[in-house]
């Protein structure tokens, strides 16, 4: 033995699970629904995804003046998150500063990664709807063309405020939209892989989607209750946007209440406020709450209160 | 019925392979011993023997200095040729009974069998594990005498053996079961008659299917008049901790600082309960024991009886030396063992395995931010928030620390392995528990 022992304190064994791999399987379990959205949009999806990304992790660099591009991975995935909750074709630079303020003002100005209040990409959603909210919404809604990949597209009013849309093309995603927001099946089969790397739980969007359901279907019936499950972001905020880890609970009561909050907002916006979409603004609104629900939701300790049952 | 397990915990793999199956197999008496006067949790002892005295196997070197603490023996015959400091497993440096061997093995007048099982009182069943000097064997060391006497108003009826072996690597239960289930059995029996316990439980993890039919089939053709069950529990690190090993086997769950005595429950380890059987059976005070000498740095792992001060680098040798590339030697399991910083240490009652690692395991992360992904939360048998536990301890803010429950971590080390930002989370709990239970005694 010419080296030395090493010496550490224990445990000297440490799972192989690292942040970039977490990242790497969020882009992984979002390729379903990207694909949809080239399927369905075409060359214009590609190119907004593309440029979120690029720009995210372009600022991510030159905040952090570091020269690895992807880094942990993190910026990529809040690139392509934002790119999810865009129109298939928005002018280029909406999109970059989309991403900009996703990851400087989102992120970054908190402390980076892991330090942030809100969910980076729905704070650059929230800013671009305030601020270019007519490239965002209205007319700029394009009709699907599968395989039409450089077809011309024209616009449709949005289901969340055109009449009734079919169940099933809501659920296939063959409906106008945003690019991640069109397809609840993608969604899905992205979402089973992060169950199935145990990177999100049902808490989370068992609480969201539940009352997003119950909300539909007292106000309108058992379609309204489907209805608004599938169309606009219920689906992408559920399952991938409010279950961002840094910015909701760690307990597992903290998780539903904290699912439960953003459908419940979700669906008042929706029903009672004046916008068509209440997705963003629920998470949002729960993530600033995430802190103060941990704290009243610290897990009963192993052997407190349960005493013998001898 | 469900399978018998607890909430939390980690799949580290297995790593048995290397030790598995092999039996256990006596080492060389090494020329010199070299016996630490400390080998408790609890008190030390007082050298009884000095420089210069011709001392024989199994005779009392060293006497305690408290009712919880045991008292040591000489592990080779020979003379005693210095008392004097040497280092030690656990980091600081103590006394010890340096031994040269004369090589004749010659055994203590007083060692001889006891009274039959049937025939021994509580209290004497005691007081032989008392003399022969037995601590819990499984690593933590506890004097055994201690956990056999209650308070009197805690009556304990279930003695439960502890056989999980939950670390990985570790083999050293294992092979007791597989060759010496009748000696497990009848210390388990002699736990049970010392405590007035109704029922006994052996309790094995499932990844050993051959231990468990060993056990069970001594169990069914010894225990007449006893309610003993060997049960299969689900192969989960720490399933072999104290706390989650009463859960999975009774489903009690011993309250945050408590002992198990709490629940009417009292747990032994399977070489302890061996060492008992032969305390009783032959007289042997705990000189020897089991020892598994394994990992990927290792030539020749097995697993071994080691004679207590025996140094590490010595049982190293006898295994045919370390590979080029060990890079970390740790006494104990991978994950609450303790790495060592030279082999030069001895062999002492609580060394349950000494296990090296090469290049490939020995690895340094860079701590990333805590992304909050609540994992170590999921992962934790306590049930504590390691995460911000760690947050507050690395801002040193040890009142938030205790708020959330830092001290009832018991170090299990779940947390820091699961961590994909690679944080030191147990490690910063350990640094929170130290520093609120050192303000506490000011």
């Amino acid at each position: 033995m010419e080296k030395k022992l090493v010496v550490s304190s224990s445990p000297h064994f440490k799972s192989p699970e690292d942040i970039q791999g977490i990242m790497i399987d969020v882009l992984i379990a979002l390729i379903p629904a990207a694909l949809m959205a080239v399927f369905l949009f075409g060359y214009r999806a590609l190119i907004t995804m593309v440029v979120a990304m690029v720009a995210a992790m372009a600022t991510e660099a030159i905040i952090l003046r570091k020269s690895d591009f992807f880094g942990d991975g993190s910026a990529a995935v809040t690139g392509l998150l934002l790119a999810m909750t865009l129109p298939p074709a928005p002018p280029w630079w909406v999109v970059a500063i989309g991403s900009v303020v996703a990851i400087a003002i989102g992120k970054q100005i908190y402390g980076g990664l892991g330090s942030n209040i809100f969910n980076p990409a729905l704070v650059g959603r929230a800013i671009l709807v305030v601020s270019w909210g007519s490239y965002l919404a209205g007319d700029v809604w394009l009709k699907p063309v599968p395989f039409g990949f450089t077809a011309d597209l024209v616009t449709k009013a949005s289901p969340l405020v055109a009449d009734k849309t079919s169940l099933l093309d809501l659920f296939i995603g063959t409906v106008p939209g945003c690019l991640g927001e069109t397809s609840a099946l993608a969604l899905l089969i992205g979402a089973a892989w992060l169950f199935y790397k145990g990177h999100i739980d049902w808490r989370i969007p068992g609480g969201f989607i539940g009352i997003v359901f119950i909300f539909g279907l007292c106000s309108g019936g058992l379609y309204d209750g489907v209805f608004h499950i599938l169309a606009g972001g219920a689906m992408l905020g559920a399952l991938f946007m409010a279950t961002d880890m840094v910015t909701s609970p760690v307990t597992p009561v903290g998780k539903l209440i904290f699912g439960i909050g953003c459908g419940l907002i979700t669906m008042l916006i929706r029903l009672f406020g004046s916008l068509p979409e209440g997705v963003t603004f629920g998470i949002l609104l729960m993530n600033g709450l995430t802190p103060l629900i941990d704290n009243f939701t610290l897990p009963q300790k192993f052997g407190e209160v349960k005493k013998s049952n001898a | 019925m469900s399978q018998r397990t607890f909430v939390g915990g980690i799949h580290p793999g297995y790593f048995k392979d290397y030790t598995a199956g092999k039996p256990i197999a006596p080492i060389r008496a090494p020329s010199q011993v070299i016996i630490p006067l400390h080998q408790n949790i609890g008190a030390p002892c007082e050298a009884v023997v000095q420089e210069g005295d011709e001392v024989k196997v199994g005779q009392k070197i060293g006497e305690p200095l408290g009712f919880v603490s045991a008292p040591i023996h000489a592990s080779v015959s020979g003379k005693v040729t210095k008392i004097g400091v040497f280092d030690h497993p656990l980091g600081n440096p103590v006394e010890a009974v340096f031994i040269e061997n004369d090589g004749e093995d010659t055994l203590y007048e007083g060692i001889g069998p006891r009274k039959p099982l049937e025939e021994l009182t509580p209290q004497e069943i005691i007081q032989i594990a008392k003399e022969a000097g037995l601590v819990g064997l499984g690593g933590a060391t506890f004097p055994t005498h201690v956990k056999m006497s209650p308070p009197d108003d805690i009556a304990i009826d279930t003695v439960i053996i502890n056989a999980a072996e939950c670390e990985p690597f570790l083999t050293a239960d294992h092979a007791l079961m597989l060759e010496r289930a009748d000696d497990v059995l009848y210390g388990l029996k002699a736990f049970m008659r010392a405590l007035s316990a109704t029922k006994g439980i052996i309790g094995i993890e499932d990844n050993k299917p051959d231990a468990i039919a060993a056990m069970q089939k001594t169990v069914a053709e010894n225990s007449q008049n006893y309610d003993i069950e060997v049960h299969s529990l689900e192969t989960k690190y720490p399933q072999g901790a104290e706390k989650m090993l009463i859960k999975a086997t009774t489903g009690r769950e011993v309250p945050p600082g408590a002992l198990p005595m709490a629940v009417n429950v009292v747990n032994q380890n399977n070489g302890t309960a061996v060492a008992l059987a032969e305390a009783i059976k032959l007289g042997k005070p705990l000189y020897e024991r089991v020892v598994t000498v394994t990992g990927p740095g290792i030539q020749n792992p097995a697993n071994l009886i080691v004679r207590n001060g025996t140094l590490v680098s010595e049982v190293i040798e006898q295994c045919g030396g370390l590979t080029p590339d060990a890079r970390k030697l740790i006494l104990g399991g991978p994950l609450m063992g303790l790495a060592q910083p030279s082999q030069e240490v001895p062999v002492i009652k609580g060394t349950s395995g000494i296990l090296v690692l090469t290049e490939e395991y020995v690895k340094h992360y860079a701590i990333g931010p805590c992304i909050k992904c609540g994992k170590c939360v999921d992962v934790c048998p306590m049930h504590l928030l390691p995460n911000f536990i760690g947050s507050a301890a690395e801002k040193k803010d040890m009142a938030l620390a205790e708020k959330y429950g830092a001290l009832d971590c018991f170090e299990c080390g779940c947390c820091t392995y699961t961590c994909p930002a690679k944080r030191p989370l147990v490690q910063w709990i350990r640094i929170a528990k130290n520093e609120i239970l050192a303000s506490r005694k000011k």
